[in-house]
């Protein structure tokens, strides 16, 4: 009897599944191991030295834009400009993101509104931005319309103190000149943040226990701006601003925005905000309408149906596709290389690598940020995920 | 008793005029509101000063016919599409077929015998659509080889490096999805597998490659794929691109068809064990082909991303469709006529994009009905 209900052990679904996983894992490992052979080999055979040592070189090329770190031709080194392309990408991404965020929301609420020629206006919008290739587009702004058609430095673009050529956007930039006053606005302003918590608390208590409900929203916004501005005269204006000016060749001081990021973000921004407005369409056509009218039949005035109803359950099915939006912006933030905009790939994977050669280390470096802001961005979209879910029952 | 009236409703009156009609229409859609008859009212004078001047640059006034520049330069006001025209066969067949005239039958004829077997396919009542798909994505490909790559049957062979245009454009994004299926099926399975290596294994692959930036991928493949090979084996730069796509791709495919596994009910599979199906028949036979039909509009959409992402190997120097159009639009005979290139350019990709994106959303709605039945 125990004869016949034993399995034979290649049949065991177990053993056959222990033996499946080895034979994967060494067949991976092997294949990395003959990989790693023949590149060392190859590397000993073209007498490349592979290894960190060139970090502390000086790199032999200029960077021209770099707002946050002091880049020194002659003084600087290779990994300094690994930091400097980390920053631009940065910069340039959070850039991107901002505007592709309002620009993606308003086409999308667009995209749904009832006046025929607007919706229609966003849906041609949606349909040529997302359907040609972000190179192309980038370029295209470039090359073929801002650098031929800007004007040169003289000539600029003036709109107040923003001014713009064909070497780029200039901006004030404001400087702290009185930094003891500066702290205290600082201090100033986080007291009246705690203070304006304090009372959106208040308020909520208020609202759950009377029905009544204060405009929480404006009274923060009035009191972050007012507010905001009156301390800061009482700070004794701490800030100065400091102008671009025009000089012989290009403005001077001020903050600079250079014609390849201004393409470059442009590009981003409405490349993205396509792919945003219809993860927004998708999102309010996604709450029933049901749900709409049972607020109206509870007696929430339509204001607050859009605000408490749809809004809230609209962004749980947003938010996930647009933060995945955000990582692509990211990554797309890599194309700068076509336009000189000096970022990551561009200055590391592009430069660096033609001045080194070593390829290996380079381009691990650049694939491990990548990978870092994308288990991040994943990390933040998990949390989100399990967040909502968690405030659904 | 006997005359008894019987009701005899009037004839329904007409709506009046203000109700229906093209008049109606406008004041329901266009003058709804305050905010809205502000809207159509700026969305007039916006299309009013941007797109005539447009229409009249690029199609009214523009030039179409002629030779050399000088045509263009006469006339400044109009779009120079002379230019497309006299470099017609370069953007879209690169350098090698366009300097041999001879030789222009081959991609003519890769891309007649493509549309021939793809057209069909797109509509559902095709009689014999599997031979139709196993045509498209077996024989052709081998073809592909034969006439444009060339070298047998008295063909002669034509130069990779010289390969350019909307056929290179073509070459890459076909090659992706074609070796990308299989391998990103493969994938799908494994992350879907009990068994946890395996499940890693898959895991790891996929999303490394999703969360590289193809360019960067690309600069990989361009300067570290010989390093892993051993001497002597040595690859062109238009394949070493495509090892590049194929990796980056097969990852997004695997997630693409994992969408349409994970929507099969767990019913099919276990029904399919109680028969005694072992697990590649059962995947072979039952959850596989469920799962293959309902992911077909996202591996379509993973395949827009492809095509639009070739362009990036004009980045690592290959002249595909974006970079033939730039280089035409910067040699000395015509220089200064970038929006034209870029234009027409963009103009291929978009058809080509947003034909496979209205398939695809059809698909979408016709597969989503079935399953509310």
């Amino acid at each position: 009897m125990t004869e016949r209900t034993r399995i034979p052990l290649h049949r065991d679904p177990k053993f056959r599944a222990l033996v499946i996983q080895i034979l994967a894992l060494a067949f991976v490992v092997y294949g990395f191991y003959s990989l790693f052979q023949t590149t060392v080999d190859n590397l000993v055979a073209r007498g490349i030295q592979t290894g960190t040592s060139f970090f502390d070189e000086v790199a032999p090329f200029q960077i021209g834009f770099s707002p946050f770190f002091d880049y020194k031709l002659g003084e600087s080194t290779y990994i300094d400009v690994f930091f400097v392309g980390i920053q631009n990408t940065i910069l340039v991404a959070v850039l991107g993101i901002v505007a592709a965020t309002l620009l993606g929301f308003f086409i999308g609420v667009v995209r749904l509104s009832p006046n025929w020629l607007i919706s229609r206006g966003a849906l041609a919008y949606i349909e040529i931005f997302r359907n040609v290739p972000l190179l192309l587009q980038i370029m295209f702004w470039n090359f073929a319309i801002f650098l031929p058609s800007l004007p040169a430095p003289k000539n600029s673009i003036e709109m107040g103190a923003f001014y713009l050529n064909a070497r780029g956007f200039h901006t004030p930039l404001p400087v702290i000149e009185d930094s003891t006053g500066f702290a205290l606005w600082m201090a100033m302003l986080a007291v009246l943040c705690v203070g304006l918590i304090v009372f959106a608390r208040r308020a909520k208590v208020r609202f759950q226990e009377t029905g009544q409900q204060l405009p929480v929203v404006w009274i923060s916004l009035g009191a972050i701006i007012g507010g905001g501005y009156l301390l800061y005269l009482i700070a004794g204006s701490p800030l100065i601003f400091d102008e671009p000016v025009l000089g012989r060749f290009n403005f001077k001081g001020g903050g600079q925005l250079p014609l390849p990021l201004f393409s470059l973000w442009f590009a981003l921004t409405l490349y993205t905000a396509a792919f945003i407005a219809e993860n927004v369409r998708a999102g309010i056509q996604s709450v029933s309408h049901g749900q709409t009218e049972a607020s109206h039949a509870l007696g929430l005035s339509r204001k607050d149906t859009v605000r408490l109803v749809t809004i809230p359950q609209a962004l749980r099915v947003i938010i996930p596709p647009t933060i995945s939006q955000y990582l692509n912006l990211t990554k797309n933030s890599s194309l700068a290389v076509a336009v000189g905009y000096e970022e990551l790939v561009a200055v590391w994977a592009g430069i660096t690598l033609n001045q080194t050669g070593q390829a290996l280390v380079i381009i691990g470096m650049t694939v491990a940020v990548y990978e870092c802001l994308s288990l991040f961005t994943s990390f933040v979209l998990n949390w989100y995920n399990k967040r909502i879910q968690l405030t659904e029952r | 008793m006997a005359d008894v009236k019987t009701f005899v409703p009037a004839p329904d009156r007409a709506p009046p005029s203000s109700a229906v009609g093209p008049i109606a229409w406008v004041r329901d859609n266009l003058f709804g509101s305050i905010g809205s008859s502000i809207a159509t009212l700026v969305f007039f004078y916006l299309f009013f000063s941007y797109v005539p001047p447009f229409v009249e640059w690029a199609l009214i006034n523009a030039n179409w016919t002629g030779s050399d520049r000088s045509v263009c330069e006469a006339n400044a006001a109009g779009a120079c599409w002379t230019f497309i025209n006299v470099r017609l066969e370069q953007i879209l067949f690169g350098l090698y077929f366009a300097s041999n005239p001879d030789e222009l039958w081959r991609p003519t004829l890769i891309f007649i015998l493509f549309f021939a077997l793809l057209l069909p396919l797109l509509f559902e009542k095709t009689p014999g659509k599997k031979w139709l798909t196993i045509a498209l994505l077996g024989v052709f490909p081998v073809v592909f080889y034969f006439v444009v790559y060339g070298g047998y049957f008295g063909i002669s062979q034509s130069n990779t490096t010289q390969w350019g245009g909307f056929l290179l454009t073509f070459a890459l994004a076909f090659v992706g999805i074609l070796l990308a299926l299989p391998i990103g099926i493969l994938l799908a399975l494994g992350r879907r597998s009990e068994l946890p290596v395996i499940r890693s294994m898959c895991v790891i692959y996929i999303e490394f490659w999703r969360g590289t930036p193809l360019i960067t991928i690309l600069f990989m493949a361009s300067v570290m794929l010989p390093l892993f090979f051993p001497a002597g084996v040595e690859f062109d730069k238009v394949v070493r691109a495509m090892i590049g796509i194929t990796l980056f791709q097969s990852a997004y495919t695997a997630e693409a068809v994992r969408g349409g596994l994970a929507a099969i009910p767990k019913g099919q599979s276990e029904a399919a064990m109680a028969l005694g199906l072992g697990y590649w028949r059962r995947t072979v036979f039952i959850t596989l082909p469920q799962a293959l039909k309902i992911s077909i509009p996202s591996i379509v959409n993973t395949f827009i991303a492809l095509f639009k992402d070739t362009s990036l190997v004009s980045i690592i120097g290959l002249l595909d469709l974006l970079n033939m159009a730039q280089t035409t639009a910067r040699s000395m005979e015509w220089k200064g006529y970038d929006i034209e290139a870029f234009l027409f350019a963009g103009f291929v990709y978009w058809a080509f994009c947003y034909g496979m994106s209205r398939y695809s959303q059809n698909l979408e709605r016709k597969l989503d009905t079935n399953r509310r039945n």
